[in-house]
């Protein structure tokens, strides 16, 4: 087995407890076992220390996105990140996601992104496609592939800083749903244009790309280079195009519709 | 007091995929329908499915259709399937993943632009329709915006600890909002049970920390019947090392790849267990082979055996097999195009489940309904790879369906007082009670005693000191209490009702487990090595006669004349082989 196995010993975790009103660092000690993950750790001492410590997981196979939390500072799925990968000569933190409101301890209240979710109008086919099987190339595949694989932890918009610092969630959807709109606009079989919401609702020229989003995400998906710029790109083909700014015409794609104002 | 309430045409309980597929069914139907999940929306077990779902699409192989699915199914499930389920699953499979691709599913393609389809164990053809290897987290996604878009009310993080009958009917339920703990009530005139599995009833399991298997017990507790709780499905590849991520699943598709397993000693012992078809038998004898071997003393360090990709080339590993490579990387500190894995078999799905009319999904308790891993019979001994999330569309569409035509029939229901002040009486207990027990210790001590006596092999000394035990703990569940009062997210709270749950869940097992006597899929008794004709006729089904007391009973495999010659012709080909 590898050296890397040998760790474990005694650690110290220094986990932010409380609620929406107040909160502070607690410090817990445990013997830790090879190869643990803060997860792990967590979960340890809600067993046999802190039985009333929230914190949200599921599968601990880094594939539902549920237990996202800062650690270090750092925002990090807590089940992919193992403690001999943290200094060890100094205690862990662990502390709730920053950009959301605090249910308890480590548990954020992330519903305002399934309410931007529901803003966004799902795969709709286009009207003009033949009978039968759909066709799709495996370039469109593999392109919009890169973007489904994300599992919705949310630590992209806990790093944005518009959503972070700037608190600006009623005028940016944030990097999670440039990604959603970013794999339906690159469907060669969707039906709607979506240029005006990407532009106007979703807010995507607020984005200054600092890359921020691209370096938590945990699935490797390069949220800055291939979902927003080339939206952004998009956006700016279809609105500031200046062969068909003279004819006053819109630049909707062909097979694209612009969506019903009730949607 | 008051409590929050809510009423519904049909209300569905899990949102995996099958609770999805329900939900998104039976609004389409018209039915004002309500989805209640555990966990946030999109976070299901579904999520970890990877190898892909199995449809006789004939895109790949144009030999393929429902006929050799449906044999494949039963053969797999050595013949206890209920024949309908086979049948319905292998003939409406491929229509679900068209529409599922029409609903923005993104799937792998083949050279002519259709959904490509890959080999796995047990399907005589190529047959699973896949992206990568996270196919189930696709499938969640597209119906969880297809359920979003559809007229369903989502209640996320909510716990239900009842279901709620007037008379011989079940008209709703109750339980609690996490993040609040306030409680909560649906009244519904047909409810869906889509909860999945109960992985967690062992210690090493592939399985999400939501499977407790809640709907299991709920609807014994209501009254219905469940089949075939004695076969589980042990992968035969989990992680064994480190100890924080035993059981965490390696994908069958290693060894499809050419990964050879060996023991301490070098041996590659599939040679003893299955000459013919060696590292990619079927996952029930892959499983009891690096078990023996263990057992024999002739595991790895860790107590596994090693599993080696290490003679490949090391491009070709990471290409083919990504999320490998970075699992024991990241997590083990082993890199596999170097050095061999060291696995062992994890807990990971549930054949059996509560029984249910094959064409709708409708249990023998009017109102209820059943779905998905949470319902039995459609994959008999043994589950094929692929076949859950076939199921999981086909019946959660079909229960969906059945569960609004129910519902439309019938004007509103109420809940009676009474049970509903009975359903707060109990989780006020956990928080509020006299009781001494600590949920988290009595977990610990029911997944030792399933482990011990109940897991992969088994025979009747140790299922009956197993049983034993368990029943040791029915009084001890009554004394469970939540070691904090806090109401708001308090996970020792949320645990008290899954312990019992899981209690339910493991008693069925294991005395189902003893009156089985033969080994057959995934169940393998030590004393009882060889199939049995009688038990080959027969499925146990297992009923409430109150509390955890149980009445099991062998009843005949629910067959289709039609279909004889279908089955007669496999058995034929399987002997002449």
């Amino acid at each position: 087995m590898s050296e890397t196995m040998a760790a474990g010993g005694t650690r110290t975790l220094q986990i932010w407890r409380g609620d929406l009103t107040s909160g502070q660092l607690v410090d817990y000690t445990l013997e830790t076992e090879p190869g643990m993950v803060v997860l792990d750790a967590v979960l340890e001492i809600q067993r046999s220390q802190a039985p009333d410590l929230a914190v949200r997981w599921n599968c601990k196979a880094a594939k539902c996105g549920s237990c996202s939390a800062e650690v270090n500072g750092k925002p990090r799925l807590m089940c992919k990140t193992r403690l001999d990968h943290l200094p060890a000569d100094e205690p862990i933190t662990v502390e709730p996601m920053r950009a959301f409101p605090i249910i308890q301890d480590l548990v954020t209240d992330v519903s305002w992104n399934y309410e931007v979710n529901k803003k966004i109008i799902p795969f709709t086919p286009r009207e003009d496609l033949p009978e039968g099987d759909y066709l799709i190339d495996q370039a469109d595949t593999d392109r919009m592939s890169e973007f489904r694989k994300c599992i919705e932890c949310f630590m992209c918009q806990d790093v944005c800083h518009i959503l972070r610092d700037q608190r600006m969630h009623n005028k940016y959807y944030g990097p999670r749903f440039m990604v959603r709109l970013a794999s339906l606009d690159m469907h060669p079989l969707d039906g709607i244009d979506r240029i005006d919401q990407i532009a106007d609702e979703a807010g995507i020229g607020l984005c200054n790309i600092t890359k921020c989003c691209t370096e938590v995400c945990p699935e490797g998906i390069h949220i800055t280079d291939n979902a927003i710029i080339p939206l952004k790109e998009r956006v700016v083909d279809a609105r500031h195009d200046p062969i068909l700014k003279i004819f006053k015409r819109n630049n909707t794609r062909p097979g694209k519709k612009k969506p019903e104002a009730s949607a | 007091m008051a409590i929050e309430h809510h009423d519904f045409d049909v209300l569905v309980l899990g949102s995996g995929g099958s609770g999805l597929r329900a939900a998104v069914a039976a609004a389409e139907a018209g039915a004002k329908t309500g989805l209640v999940c555990k966990s946030l929306l999109g976070k299901a077990h579904t999520v970890m499915a990877e190898g892909g779902l199995a449809a006789s699409l004939g895109n790949v192989d144009p030999r393929d259709n429902w006929e050799t699915h449906f044999q494949d199914t039963m053969f797999g499930g050595k013949y206890l399937n209920n024949w309908r389920m086979a049948e319905l699953h292998a003939k409406e499979a491929p229509d679900r993943a068209r529409e599922l691709e029409h609903w923005g599913a993104v799937f792998d393609r083949t050279p002519d632009r259709k959904m490509s389809q890959r080999a796995f164990g047990g399907h005589t053809y190529k047959r699973l329709v896949h992206i990568g290897d996270r196919t189930g987290l696709e499938m969640i996604r597209t119906m969880q915006d297809k359920a979003v878009h559809s007229d369903i009310d989502i209640f996320m993080e909510t716990t239900i600890t009842r279901l709620i009958k007037d008379g011989d009917r079940v008209v709703g339920c109750f339980g609690y909002r996490r993040a609040s703990g306030e409680q909560i009530s649906f009244s519904s005139k047909a409810l869906v049970v889509a909860t999945g599995g109960s992985g967690r009833i062992y210690k090493i399991t592939s399985n999400s920390q939501d499977c407790t298997g809640d709907g299991y017990a709920l609807a014994y507790e209501a009254g219905a019947e469940l089949v075939d709780m004695e076969f589980i499905q042990f992968h035969p590849t989990g992680m064994v090392y480190p100890p924080g991520v035993a059981g965490l699943l390696v994908t069958e598709a290693v060894r499809g790849e050419g990964g050879i397993l060996r023991n301490a000693l070098g041996e590659r012992f599939m040679e003893k267990y299955d000459p013919k078809r060696m590292e990619l038998s079927t996952r029930d004898v892959v499983a009891r082979s690096i078990y023996t071997e263990v057992k024999e003393g002739r595991g790895t360090p860790h107590g596994g055996a090693y599993l080696d990709v290490s003679h490949l080339d090391s491009d070709y590993v990471r290409r083919k097999l990504p999320s490998m490579y970075d699992q024991f990387l990241e997590l083990a500190g082993v890199d596999i195009t170097k050095e061999p894995m060291q696995v062992g078999p994890t807990c990971h799905y549930f054949m059996g489940g509560i029984k249910v009319d094959p064409d709708t999904g409708e249990t023998r308790v009017p109102g209820l309904y059943a779905t998905g891993e949470a319902s039995g019979g459609m994959n008999g001994a043994n589950r094929l790879g692929g076949n859950s999330l076939g199921d999981l569309l086909v019946f959660g569409r079909r229960a969906g369906i059945g569960a609004a035509a129910d519902a439309n029939k019938l004007s509103a229901v109420a809940l009676p007082a009474e049970e509903l002040t009975a359903a707060q009486g109990e989780v006020d207990t956990y928080l509020n009670g006299s009781g001494t027990e600590n949920p988290f210790q009595m977990h610990k001590d029911l997944q030792k005693i399933m482990g011990d006596g109940a897991g992969i092999f088994r025979d009747k000394e140790g299922l009956t000191e197993a049983i034993s035990l368990l029943e040791s703990l029915e009084s001890r569940v009554d004394k469970l209490k939540s070691p904090s009062p806090r109401l708001e997210y308090n996970p020792g709270w949320q645990l008290c009702r899954e312990v019992k749950n899981m209690l339910t869940v493991s008693l069925m097992i294991a005395r189902g487990a003893l009156m089985r006597e033969e080994s057959r899929g995934g169940h393998s008794r030590l004393d009882f090595t060889a199939y049995s004709d009688y038990w080959a006729e027969n499925n146990i089904v297992v009923h409430s006669k109150g509390g955890y007391d149980m009445q099991l009973t062998p009843t005949p495999v629910f067959k289709r004349d039609e279909l004889s010659e279908l089955v007669e012709a496999r058995k034929e080909s399987e002997k002449a082989s």
